[in-house]
């Protein structure tokens, strides 16, 4: 019989037992009988010899039993018993457990999903990302800290590594599918070979790009992703060898990657080979990023050693071309600075997941102290009973277990409601996380998540209970039943538990507040900042690409790109219309170089970098970016190739002083291209987000003379148009938009359709998200604070009911009385926030990375929310306190 | 529990191997087996229904024997019973370890008068 079915077939056995006992003792009261005993003798003595029969009958009852799981199946139906007796403390437990532990449960999901789950590639730990350092490129080094691998770089790494097993490198990009439906652009993945094959994720169907596929002449073939796959083609396996055209090129479909699989951190809709041309490469082109897969028991240290080395392979093998210098990049100082690719998948928003998940978790034991503090406060009216069972023998474990028990099972049932709490933050915060939230779509309630919950509900409830039963179970030295009284000894000896718990959650409370004043403060800063632009709100923006395949000279590119402003300024409503090669804050970066000024003697070999950018007339006039001196480009000098350009304030503060002194001034980008006079001077934008500094930026005409052959025109192709309209963001109007477009070409796909606003404020996600997660976690500290100094100050009212009527009696004045409780719970605030300041002097320095504009230690905010969390102490206390006014000395004496 | 004086405790296993030893024989309910057991040791072991009825069910939970309702002497309802196949089995081995005990223990006995 298994143990399970015994379980339930117990009874019959104790029948059995009953019914062996029984004729046992009939028996030998015959027997005795039988010696002459009469009947009632004989009974009597039978019982005698045979013993207590209840015990030995639960003696042999126990054989079948699990004897300690039924010993505690009882006393959990005490528990059960008892929590019914008093929702109201059950409910309120249960529903502040709920809060702590969902909300640390959600953080917990995410922080596992982001920064401990292993990336979704085979033996991730090999993997590492190509980082290069430059700190002797000025200009790019202040405003991107790393430096992107050239194509020769790759080719250069790839052949003579001694440490990688494979290595490739990668660029985002878009391409326009035309000929399926609408024309579409779509992200795409430039990779090199090598991408696939470090990266280890096998096709879906079909298979990976090969060697072959990247021959720049061949007709090169694509993958699809897993989305892009099911949003086009409805998810049909037959989809592997179908043609499709990629930027008018026809491309056969080698296979389909499976769902969830990135490039590195880049959600692609086509992985399409890069095609890199040993022949045509040069030194510069720092455009891609590098990943690589180490050789089993190589170091990371090695590996960068390795890559140093063929740095100076790379700058004897390739040039910029005839007559430059190819140890010129010895002055960048470039050094390699690999890190695990898991690094620069969840980077910069570590420091934010640990401090909110820091937060939440002070937020818990705040919400376990005021749990504790009602246990406490229960405890105290069980003290007599708990008094007494001691006296009647039940054993302080015993006793000890029936409380802890009641404490983890309050602990199990907010877990149990935690998780449906967590589950519905979860959905919340994957739709108003922050866009930049790396692995936001891997975020899940996992088995690691749920084991965090039970671990969490059981230790919060042994932490909560502990408190309660330290206090309360009574020493084997001897009960205190009389101790039990009202007696002022007692019960300033309880206080003391309660008050060491208020203490510590002012503390808490305090320090959270703080960081969240902190947050705030930030954000506002970050609000001041001019950006550059003004009413994002009202600032449409979307982008178009005009492959070469599909127009072939520059010239008709400008005059398209023209005639769709025309057409887009035609629209109701529109009052300006522009385009740039990159718009602020949306990460794209046309390109970097230096510039020569006419009559400087380049000093150094080492002149800054530039951000170049290319923008159309009208540009800065809708995007609201304000001329500090001379004026905008005109369509006539763009289609002349006049060769003018624009400069931000900085840099023509850096070159000549002031933005008036810099018009009429020339430069150019290469010895031999005809130099460019400023005409304009436009204030700084802080391209990267606004607490990034603005780099120094040449804005160039967009169509100029080609920098590597002086006969033809260069333009550039991908630009972001800016409408400026108070219809902006309405679908009606970007319908409006895209007829617009498709008037001109309908073979022009739009992408990126976006308001400013909304580019602006992601920008701001990382901050926003901080301060709403501690906004909340700060409220929460402080209403549970605040709840428990409350709870302390009424407690010790009525408790004292009997004191303040001898007081009264002898003549106290009532104002004194309330001071005196106001009194005690302004030193309790006061203690707490004491040592409150302390703990967040200290702990701020690990926000320093997210503030911005203020100090870790910013005297304002460590004023104010003291002085504003002492108030709220004082009237908290102030109100209960109120109460000893209505204590009628005469009935309070009495009672006793 | 009337304790007798007379009879020490018995060492552990060796009432389950009596009882086991006693059920060999036939089959019989709880008052016959003590009687049993006393009769056969001449009154030198007499075995206390408190240990007796807990150790039956801990035995009939190891399988090593089974119950079945039947009358008694006096025709009574009553439980007999009966050793299982699992019983004899290990009646025999602890037997085996029992007599191996003994020839020690006598062995340290003969040692320690000469």
């Amino acid at each position: 019989m298994s143990r399970f079915s015994r379980f339930f077939f117990r009874n019959r056995r104790y029948d059995d037992i009953s019914v062996s006992i029984q004729e046992h003792i009939d028996e030998r009261v015959d027997e005795l009988m039988e010696v002459g005993m009469s009947r009632e003798v004989a009974e009597r003595t039978a019982r005698r010899d045979f013993g207590n029969v209840t015990l030995l009958r639960e003696r042999s009852h126990e054989v079948w039993q699990w004897q300690r799981l039924e010993s505690l199946l009882v006393d959990l139906k005490h528990v059960f018993r008892r929590l019914r007796r008093s929702p109201g403390f059950a409910i309120t437990v249960v529903l502040t457990l709920a809060i702590g532990i969902g909300a640390n449960t959600a953080v917990f999901s995410v922080l596992n999903s982001v920064l401990l789950r292993p990336l979704p590639y085979p033996e991730p730990e090999q993997l590492v990302s190509l980082h290069l350092n430059a700190p002797g490129a000025p200009g790019l080094a202040e405003f991107r800290k790393e430096l992107r691998l050239s194509a020769s770089m790759y080719l250069t790494f790839a052949s003579h590594n001694r440490v990688f097993q494979s290595v490739g490198v990668w660029s985002s990009n878009t391409a326009s599918i035309t000929g399926l439906a609408e024309p579409e652009q779509v992200n795409t993945a430039m990779i090199s070979s090598g991408i696939l094959e470090t990266l280890g994720v096998p096709a879906l169907h079909g298979q990976w790009l090969t060697e072959s596929d990247q021959d720049p002449h061949g007709l090169g073939r694509v993958m699809l992703s897993y989305g892009y796959w099911q949003r086009r083609f409805g998810g049909d396996p037959g989809v592997v060898g179908r043609t499709i055209s990629v930027d008018s090129q026809p491309r056969v479909i080698a296979g389909v990657m499976p769902r969830g699989f990135k490039v590195v951190n880049y959600d692609f809709d086509l992985l399409v080979p890069a095609g890199l041309d040993p022949v045509k490469e040069h030194l510069a082109g720092f455009m891609y990023h590098g990943i690589a897969r180490l050789r089993p028991g190589v170091a990371i240290s090695q590996a960068n050693a390795d890559v140093a080395g063929l740095l100076n392979v790379w700058m004897d093998s390739w040039t910029n071309g005839a007559g430059s210098d190819p140890h010129w990049y010895l002055n960048w100082k470039i050094t390699p600075a690999l890190e695990p690719l898991k690094e620069t998948v969840v980077g910069s928003i570590q420091t934010v997941l640990w401090v909110v998940m820091a937060t939440i978790g002070v937020v818990m034991l705040i919400a376990c102290t005021n749990v504790a503090n009602l246990l406490l406060v229960r405890a105290d009216g069980r003290q007599q009973e708990l008094a007494v069972r001691s006296a009647l023998g039940a054993g302080r474990w015993r006793i000890a277990r029936g409380l802890l028990l009641e404490s983890v099972t309050l602990g199990l049932l907010g877990g149990t409601a935690g998780v449906a709490v967590a589950y519905a933050g979860l959905r919340l915060l994957t739709t108003i996380g922050p866009g930049e939230l790396p692995r936001l779509s891997e975020i899940s309630l996992d088995g690691w998540s749920v084991a965090f919950t039970l671990v969490l509900s059981v230790l919060s409830g042994l932490f909560f209970g502990a408190i309660p039963v330290f206090r309360y179970v009574p020493s084997r030295q001897g009960p205190t039943l009389l101790g039990a009284m009202r007696t002022a000894s007692v019960s300033r000896e309880r206080q003391r538990g309660r008050n060491v718990l208020v203490v510590a959650q002012v503390a808490m409370a305090l320090v959270l507040l703080i960081g969240a004043v902190l947050m705030i403060r930030t954000f506002l800063a970050m609000r001041n900042v001019d950006p550059g632009f003004s009413d994002p709100a009202s600032l449409q923006v979307m982008r178009l690409s005009i492959p070469e395949t599909l127009v072939h000279d520059s010239m008709p590119v400008v005059r398209i790109q023209n005639s769709i402003l025309d057409k887009l300024a035609a629209i109701g409503g529109v009052s300006s219309t522009g385009f740039v090669a990159s718009v602020p804050m949306s990460g794209a970066e046309p390109s970097w170089d230096e510039i020569l000024i006419e009559g400087k003697q380049n000093e150094s070999d080492n002149a800054p970098m530039r951000l170049y950018n290319y923008v159309s007339p009208g540009y800065f006039h809708t995007a609201g970016t304000r001329f500090v001196a001379g004026r905008d480009f005109t369509w006539a000098e763009i289609y002349n190739v006049r060769p003018i350009g624009i400069l931000s304030e900085s840099l023509a503060r850096e070159l000549w002083g002031s933005p008036q002194a810099a018009i009429g001034k020339r430069f150019h980008e290469f010895s031999g291209q005809p130099w460019h006079e400023v005409v304009g001077v436009v204030q700084d934008v802080r391209e990267n987000g606004v607490d990034q500094v603005s780099p120094a930026t040449v804005y160039w005409p967009s169509l100029m003379n080609d920098v590597t052959a002086s006969d033809k025109l260069g333009v550039w192709r991908t630009m972001y148009f800016a409408i400026r309209s108070n219809r902006a963001g309405r679908q009606d109007f970007i319908n409006e938009m895209q007829q617009a477009v498709w008037s001109v070409n309908s073979n022009l796909p739009v992408a990126e359709v976006s308001t400013m606003q909304d580019i602006y404020s992601g920008s701001m996600a990382r901050t926003s998200f901080t301060l709403v997660m501690l906004a909340i976690a700060g409220t929460m500290a402080f209403a549970l604070g605040i709840l428990g100094i409350y709870g302390v100050i009424s407690y010790a009212v009525s408790q004292r009911t009997r004191e303040i009527g001898i007081r009264m009696a002898l003549g106290a004045k009532k104002s004194e009385l309330v001071w005196m409780f106001v009194r005690s719970a302004l030193v309790l605030t006061g203690v707490g926030t004491a040592i409150g300041l302390g703990a967040a002097a200290a702990l701020m320095q690990l926000m320093r990375t997210l503030l911005f504009g203020i100090s870790p230690l910013d005297p304002v905010t460590f004023l104010a929310v003291p002085v504003a969390l002492v108030a709220a102490a004082v009237l908290a206390s102030y109100l209960p306190a109120l109460r000893t006014s209505a204590v009628d000395p005469v009935e309070a004496l009495r009672a006793e | 529990m009337a304790k007798n004086p007379e009879h020490r405790d018995l060492f552990p296993g060796a009432l389950e191997i009596m009882i086991l030893q006693s059920l060999k024989l036939k089959p019989m309910h709880g008052y016959a087996l003590v009687k049993h057991i006393k009769q056969v040791s001449d009154d030198l072991l007499q075995v206390e229904e408190g240990s007796l009825y807990p150790a039956l069910q801990r035995m009939l939970k190891e399988g090593w024997l089974e119950a079945q309702a039947g009358t008694s002497t006096k025709g009574r309802p009553t439980r007999i019973y009966r050793l299982t196949a699992a019983g004899i089995h290990h009646l025999e081995s602890e037997v085996v370890s029992f007599e191996r005990m003994f020839a020690g223990f006598a062995r340290v006995l003969a040692a320690a008068k000469a």
